[in-house]
This record gives structure tokens, C-alpha cells and sequence, in this order.
């Protein structure tokens, strides 16, 4: 079996300037911070960021920049996909100045766009956003009656996911509300990188003990942690 | 104004029927699962990912694995269920959610809801709501009846919409309005207003009930 085992510096090393990259996590939590942590310390610039949200800054955390605040606050960010970014102010900041753009989906439509693209779904047919400023530009449908939006796949070079557990294959498993975007995530990149608190060798434990399957997953990373509140 | 915020949830509260799945919005809706009756046990659904979401988690008891969709740490049930945004969407927009409660800018006397976005102010995007008022069965709008005195419940909304044709019910310190087949309709009214009262600081037209009752006292 290939190793997926790598350093966190050598998982990220393949994510350049201007890639489109989606990083998992819910205002931080669910996401890969040594994954992060390595990307900010390699240095890339122009990134499409993909994610929930902006994370939290410092001075919400009491601590460090949680999730994918990090990028944003090292300038690495030039645009963020997301469905919510009121609690990252510097986003909002960057686009008075110039500096970054968002763009903005309803939360359940951006899991569904990422979904379909690792689905391989041509888009899908929701009702939400229908008669709002979100259904511009977009495609109708009517479907017995009712009126849907069309909205399309979401793609991304790379996918940073986080896993409580996994094997060396990269099946792995999340626990409580860490899930969000991880599993659509893990299915919607070239290239996946996970980070897991707990790597089992392959056969370890029984297949139902993880959640999702090892076929999406191509580097893991050891030694994530908890967040320490 | 902490009264005004008890009344509304208090009487928000009376929507829910005991085993309800429901959304509460961040602010004064998350208010309303302190007015439940004793018999009335609901499961609160939490966008980020999960039902059976419990309170807020006492300092030194966090669970860094768990929080609520504002960022907080918070407890779950013993019945809770985690689940990813991909399935926590699916609840919403799949029907399976009774009831959610949220606060508005505007609504219009079509059901239309305007409580996401400012034009010229900083944008903060819609995160889940869009879907939660297009997905939930009922929707109910929980808000102080104007801002500053400048009325709320307009003949057409004029900030951009969360969504069309969505809102059943409001609940303000002043009354409770339907939207009924016929129209918005003022079904309570809080014995400290009269309809003129409400009139006067409603720009939407409604029809007053036949059966018009009294909003019950906190």
C-alpha cells in the first residue's frame, strides 16, 4: 500500500500562488491547524479560499488565530468563498481596501456545491436563495410547481481536512461537531491532506470505526491536537 | 427592554408542541427555550452540525469539540446526533425541521424577510438562514415591532430578501400577526396597545381577527 504518511511541511508542499484551496472547520472548529500552521509557515500568495467561514482571530480566541483565520491574517487570502464572514472583520476590511473579495453562498448550498463536485453532480436544485439577490445570474427551474436555483459544482486544487482518528489508508472518523465541511471537502479536491489527532495502523481497528472512506484521502498528517480553550 | 425580550420569547414559546425540531436564532430567539412549559420538551437543531443541542457549557466544562453556530461552547442532550453541514442542510431544507424562530430587519405584508444584509454596511453573509426560512415548517419572526420607532412591518420589504413568501407568524412586544390565506392578520394584541396603537407604527396593511385575543401577560 502507498504511504500517506507525511510531515505537515511536506503535505502542503505542492499548494502554490493563486491555487484554489478548501479548508474544512466551523469557525475554527473542525479545522486542521497544523496543516494551517505549515502553509502560513511556507508562505503562499493569492489563494481562493474556500471555507465556512473567515475562523476567529486572536483577540476572539483569547489566544491564536483558530482555523482559517490564520491565511487571511498572513495576507495569503486574495478571495474567500464562504456563506459567513461577519466574525472575521479583516475580510470585510480587505474588500473596503481592495485587498481580498468574497463571495457569498447560503451555508447549506455551499455544502451541496461542494458535495456535487466530489459527487460528480453537474449541480444541484435547491430553493434556497430563490427571489434573492443570490439567484443572479443563476439559471431557474420549475419542478412541480415549485422554483428551484441552479447552482454548480465547487471544485479546489487542494482540501485541508481534519480527523480525530484515522488508518494509514485515511479512512478516519470526526467527532461531534468537528464534522462540517470535512467529509464534502475530503471528496471535492485534486488533493486531499488530512490531519489527525490518532493514526491506527491499517486493520487496527474494524472498518465501521471510521466514517468515511480512505480512497479520498492522498497525505496524513500526525499530531493534531486539541484546541486548548 | 429585558421585559420586551421576555414577553416575545415567552409567548414564542407557545408555538412549540412537545417533541418540535426547532432552529433558534442567536439573541432574543435562543431566549425562548427558557419559556417552554414543563410537558414541552423540544429537540433544538444547531446548524453547525447537530440536534440535541443542550446550553451554554459552564466555564472550565468546554468541550473544544463542541460549540453552537455563533461560536460558543455549548452542551448537547443525551439524544443528540452529530452530523456533518452537508446533513444538518439536508434536516432544513428536507422538512424536517417543526419550527424555527429568528429576528428580522423587515418583513412585508407578502411574508417576504429582510434580515441579512444592509446595502453599504458591512456585509456579514447569510450563513444558514436563507435555508433555515425556505426549509423550516413554520417560521417565526421574533422582533421588537419597530427600530427606534421606525416601523418594520412594511407594505413591501426594502432592504434585499432572505427569502420570499416565508414568514407564518410575528411575535413583537405589541402583538401577534398571521399570515393567513386572506392576509396578515392581527390575531393577539398585548392588553397595553390598542389596534390604533399597532397601526400607527405598522406600514403593512392587516386585517384585525373576528376572534382577536389578548396576548397573554409574562
Amino acid at each position: 500500500m502507498k504511504n500517506k504518511i507525511v510531515t505537515a511541511a511536506e503535505a502542503v508542499a505542492g499548494i502554490k500562488d493563486g491555487d484554489t484551496i478548501m479548508v474544512s472547520g466551523f469557525l475554527g472548529t473542525g479545522s486542521p491547524e497544523i496543516l494551517l500552521d505549515a502553509l502560513v509557515e511556507k508562505g503562499v500568495k493569492h489563494l481562493t479560499l474556500i471555507a465556512n467561514d473567515g475562523g476567529l482571530r486572536a483577540e476572539f480566541t483569547g489566544t491564536t488565530d483558530k482555523g482559517v483565520a490564520k491565511l487571511i491574517t498572513a495576507g495569503m487570502v486574495d478571495h474567500i468563498i464562504a456563506s459567513h464572514i461577519g466574525m472575521n472583520p479583516d475580510i470585510g476590511n480587505g474588500a473596503l481596501a481592495g485587498t481580498m473579495k468574497y463571495t457569498l453562498y447560503p451555508q447549506g448550498t455551499l455544502a451541496e456545491k461542494i458535495r456535487a463536485a466530489g459527487a460528480g453532480l453537474g449541480g444541484v436544485l435547491t430553493p434556497t436563495g430563490v427571489g434573492t439577490i443570490v439567484a443572479e445570474g443563476k439559471e431557474t427551474l420549475t419542478i412541480e410547481g415549485k422554483e428551484y436555483l441552479l447552482e454548480l459544482p465547487l471544485h479546489a486544487d487542494f482540501a485541508l481536512c481534519r480527523a480525530d482518528y484515522c488508518d494509514t489508508f485515511g479512512n478516519f472518523a470526526m467527532l461531534k461537531a468537528t464534522k462540517n465541511f470535512n467529509h464534502v471537502m475530503a471528496m471535492a479536491a485534486d488533493t486531499v491532506l488530512l490531519a489527525s489527532e490518532q493514526v491506527f495502523e491499517i486493520g487496527e481497528k474494524d472498518p465501521d470505526f471510521y466514517q468515511v472512506a480512505g480512497v479520498y484521502i492522498d497525505y496524513i498528517v500526525k499530531g493534531e491536537q486539541p484546541w486548548q480553550i | 427592554m429585558a421585559d420586551i425580550k421576555a414577553r416575545i420569547a415567552a409567548r414564542a414559546a407557545k408555538e412549540f408542541k412537545d417533541g418540535f425540531v426547532a432552529n433558534l436564532g442567536i439573541g432574543l430567539p435562543t431566549l425562548v427555550a427558557n419559556y417552554l412549559p414543563e410537558d414541552v420538551h423540544i429537540v433544538i437543531h444547531s446548524e453547525n452540525g447537530f440536534t440535541g443541542l443542550g446550553s451554554v457549557a459552564n466555564k472550565g466544562e468546554e468541550d473544544y469539540r463542541v460549540i453552537n453556530a455563533g461560536g460558543g461552547w455549548v452542551t448537547y442532550m443525551p439524544f443528540a446526533n452529530f452530523f456533518g453541514s452537508e446533513e444538518s442542510f439536508s434536516i432544513i431544507r428536507g422538512g424536517h425541521l417543526d419550527a424555527t424562530v429568528l429576528g428580522a430587519m423587515q418583513v412585508d405584508e407578502e411574508g417576504n424577510l429582510a434580515n441579512w444584509i444592509v446595502p453599504g454596511k458591512m456585509v456579514a453573509g447569510m450563513g444558514g438562514a436563507m435555508d433555515l426560512v425556505v426549509g423550516a415548517k413554520k417560521v417565526i419572526i421574533a422582533m421588537q415591532h419597530t427600530q427606534k420607532g421606525a416601523p418594520k412591518i412594511l407594505k413591501t420589504c426594502t432592504l434585499p430578501l432572505t427569502a420570499q413568501k416565508c414568514v407564518d407568524m410575528i411575535i413583537t412586544e405589541m402583538c401577534v400577526m398571521e399570515f393567513k390565506p386572506e392576509g396578515l392578520t392581527l390575531t393577539e394584541l398585548h392588553p397595553d396597545f390598542t389596534v390604533e396603537e399597532v397601526k400607527a407604527v405598522t406600514e403593512a396593511d392587516f386585517i384585525v381577527a373576528d376572534d382577536l385575543k389578548a396576548m397573554e401577560e409574562d
